[in-house]
């Protein structure tokens, strides 16, 4: 599927550089019972049979409910869990066939930034030590350097150099998650996940965040995948989006088609749920608003994973699944109810 | 409009070991019949202090009401001063005239009791219900609320719901009393967006349909948009400035709420644009305020912010705002 997707795509040019490319990727938990002689009873299917590519410097966006899975594509992506099957590559290196020792080689390429950024730092070490670490472990200079590139990091991520020999506790949220930033772009990454990196700050402070990763990408050319929940967020950062649901992506398309022409039934209702900050036109819209609640990702509806809650399903959707294909040059889609032009059929 | 709540110059400290935390300065507000009112704000600013404090909810101590009145035209004929209230009082009111909305409704509910019993035993308490009469009304709002098949749910315990559901047992609990009020303290932050959507749909319509005035406590002011008549910013433990949703959105006042306005993406994003950010975060509430607390942030301030805490100004009919400085016409504002 993934080749047919990468004959269509022009990326041979120099300027869409494919980064990562993720192709078939499957995460499964596997559910045991017994103790003594346990053995599988099922699997948790949190990722299914996903497959993208991100382009050199873009910000690809993963939007999606609790529990689609796109946290554990970001994890699968980095090897943090191993995949269940698929691969991925890091431009034209196979990640998910390196052993462990070639893997901790590559692992300052990629790197990942967490949403509890009080959790993802050590509360005994000063930021200095912090930021140094992936350093210190790399071997990446003497203790001179390393000390001179820490100070040169707080800077670039906006805080005060002064405040190195601080502890986590003593910053707010805002500057936690710059701290995080800091420890992630030590190593001079290619690519970076960014896992729902401001669902945990307030508004005004997210603001600042998400202008900070926009500089930061503008100077240093990095690549996001970026996770999150809030649509708005992601769409204002991202430039392609990818909507994900229970393991699988039913949409990927531009920021700009994503908005103007939502062509998966999914994709409009949770565009029409998230609430528009402007009473006017707030009040005024219809809403597609989604009957139940997302099923369990072990147990998930035969077919097309959506039709149980789709506003549009007809007989066959259940039957089965549909293809993940290239509709309409760069939007991807898996829907049934969708024609070759653009999916005139799904208008709700 | 009638008024049914009426919160006078609340102020409440928390004496804690490291010092005293000034988490409400002179906090004052009406709460009409029937209305909504959202209380936005970011984290640390008191919104759900003002309203926890009301329902003797805070830990006292380290919590101390330090002056303020919060008169309740809900109980009987003659107003009610809910926190001189002792115990037995603010208890014939709490989870009767007014409900109560918890953002965790794992945490909320009691895990060892199922929802019919936690249900039916506020209306027991509080309307004086037979058992029977109790369940047969318990069934009845569940289904209202839209739990399938209520009957069997009733004996259901919290963890066997999903988080929407379990919201929805919540709202079932804050109205089985039929309430005057009731305060709904972050109640889909915890939910994602599909499900938000339903919850506050559900909200709206219950609301309407038993004449409740809801205050709806969020950080969303997208939530604010659809479903508030007026809306409450706070900032630092004062509230900056109070309007009409519409107004509000249309018309911002206070230095404050243009920047959380101006700090939100619009749905239909453009890639290049920039966020416009507050610089710099939330004061410490360490420190007493002798002057405008967003003055560190604040890009107008002039030597009086930094003198005089500001006082409420009217605008615009019912349009208050706390601020010196009237940044539509670029100058300070006079003396009123």
């Amino acid at each position: 599927m993934s080749e047919h997707i990468r004959s269509q795509k022009p990326d041979s040019t120099t300027e869409n550089q494919i980064m990562v490319r993720v192709q078939n990727l499957k995460k499964h938990f596997p559910i045991t019972k017994g103790i003594i002689w346990s053995k599988q009873v099922g699997a948790v299917k949190a990722v299914n049979n996903v497959s993208f590519d991100i382009m050199k410097g873009e910000t690809l966006g993963v939007v999606g409910e609790s529990g689609c899975g796109k946290s554990t594509t970001g994890r699968a992506i980095l090897n943090l869990l191993k995949p269940t099957s698929g691969k991925v590559f890091l431009e034209d290196i196979e990640i998910t066939a390196l052993n462990d020792n070639e893997l901790r080689h590559l692992r300052p390429r990629m790197q990942m930034i967490f949403q509890d950024s009080y959790d993802s730092l050590n509360p005994r070490h000063s930021v200095a030590k912090i930021i140094a670490e992936p350093m210190v472990v790399n071997k990446t200079g003497s203790p001179a350097e390393i000390r001179d590139r820490v100070m040169e990091l707080l800077e670039l991520v906006g805080l005060n150099p002064n405040h190195a020999v601080r502890y986590p506790h003593e910053f707010s949220g805002g500057q936690r998650q710059r701290i995080n930033i800091a420890k992630a772009l030590a190593l001079n990454p290619d690519f970076i996940v960014c896992d729902e990196p401001i669902s945990a700050l307030d508004v005004s402070i997210q603001a600042q965040i998400v202008n900070l990763f926009q500089d930061l990408q503008d100077q240093l050319g990095l690549t996001y995948l970026f996770i999150a929940h809030d649509l708005s967020m992601v769409q204002h950062i991202s430039h392609r989006v990818a909507v994900m649901y229970l393991g699988q992506i039913m949409e990927l398309t531009s920021c700009k088609n994503l908005s103007d022409n939502p062509l998966h039934p999914y994709t409009q209702s949770l565009m029409s749920a998230v609430p528009i900050p402007d009473p006017t036109r707030e009040r005024n819209r219809t809403r597609i608003i989604l009957e139940g609640e997302v099923p369990s990702p072990s147990s998930p509806p035969r077919g097309c994973v959506f039709h149980n809650r789709c506003p549009i399903a007809k007989d066959f959707c259940g039957d089965k699944m549909p293809e993940y294909k290239e509709i309409i040059p760069d939007h991807f889609l898996a829907c049934h109810l969708a024609d070759d032009k653009g999916g005139s059929l799904i208008t709700v | 409009m009638t008024k049914i709540l009426s919160v006078k110059n609340l102020v409440i400290k928390f004496h804690t070991f490291d010092g005293v935390v000034h988490a409400l300065n002179n906090v004052s507000f009406d709460l009409q019949k029937g209305e909504t009112l959202a209380i936005v704000g970011e984290s640390g600013s008191g919104k759900s202090v003002s309203m926890l404090s009301l329902l003797h909810l805070l830990p006292m101590p380290p919590a101390k009401i330090e002056n303020g009145e919060a008169w309740f035209y809900g109980a009987g004929k003659e107003p009610v001063d809910l926190l001189k209230l002792n115990r037995s009082g603010i208890s014939k009111i709490r989870g009767g005239k007014i409900g109560f909305i918890f953002q965790d409704a794992l945490s909320a509910l009691n895990p060892v009791m199922t929802i019919g019993r936690q249900i039916s035993e506020s209306t027991m308490e509080h309307l004086g219900l037979s058992h029977a009469k109790a369940k047969e009304k318990t069934i009845k709002l569940l289904d209202r609320v839209g739990i399938p098949g209520a009957r069997q749910r009733y004996d259901n315990f919290p963890h066997q719901f999903s988080g929407g559901m379990r919201q929805r047992v919540m709202i079932a609990v804050s109205m089985a009393c039929n309430p005057k009020i009731v305060i709904a303290d972050e109640p889909t932050t915890a939910l994602d967006v599909t499900v938000q959507a339903q919850i506050v749909d559900l909200t709206k319509e219950l609301q309407k349909e038993f004449k409740i005035a809801v205050v709806w406590i969020t950080h969303d002011l997208g939530v604010v948009a659809g479903m508030a008549d007026r809306v409450l910013v706070m900032y630092a433990g004062a509230p900056v400035e109070i309007a009409e949703a519409q107004d509000l959105y249309a018309n911002p006042q206070h230095p404050y709420t243009i920047g959380l306005m101006n700090a939100l993406p619009s749905v239909k994003g453009h890639e290049d644009s920039r966020l416009t950010s507050i610089d710099g975060m939330p004061p410490d509430l360490m420190e007493e305020p002798h002057h405008c607390q967003f003055a560190w942030r604040c890009p107008y301030t002039f030597d009086r912010c930094w003198k005089e805490i500001p006082q409420q100004i009217m605008v615009g009919e019912n349009h208050v705002v706390s601020c010196f400085f009237d940044v539509e016409n670029r100058r300070p504002r006079g003396h009123v």
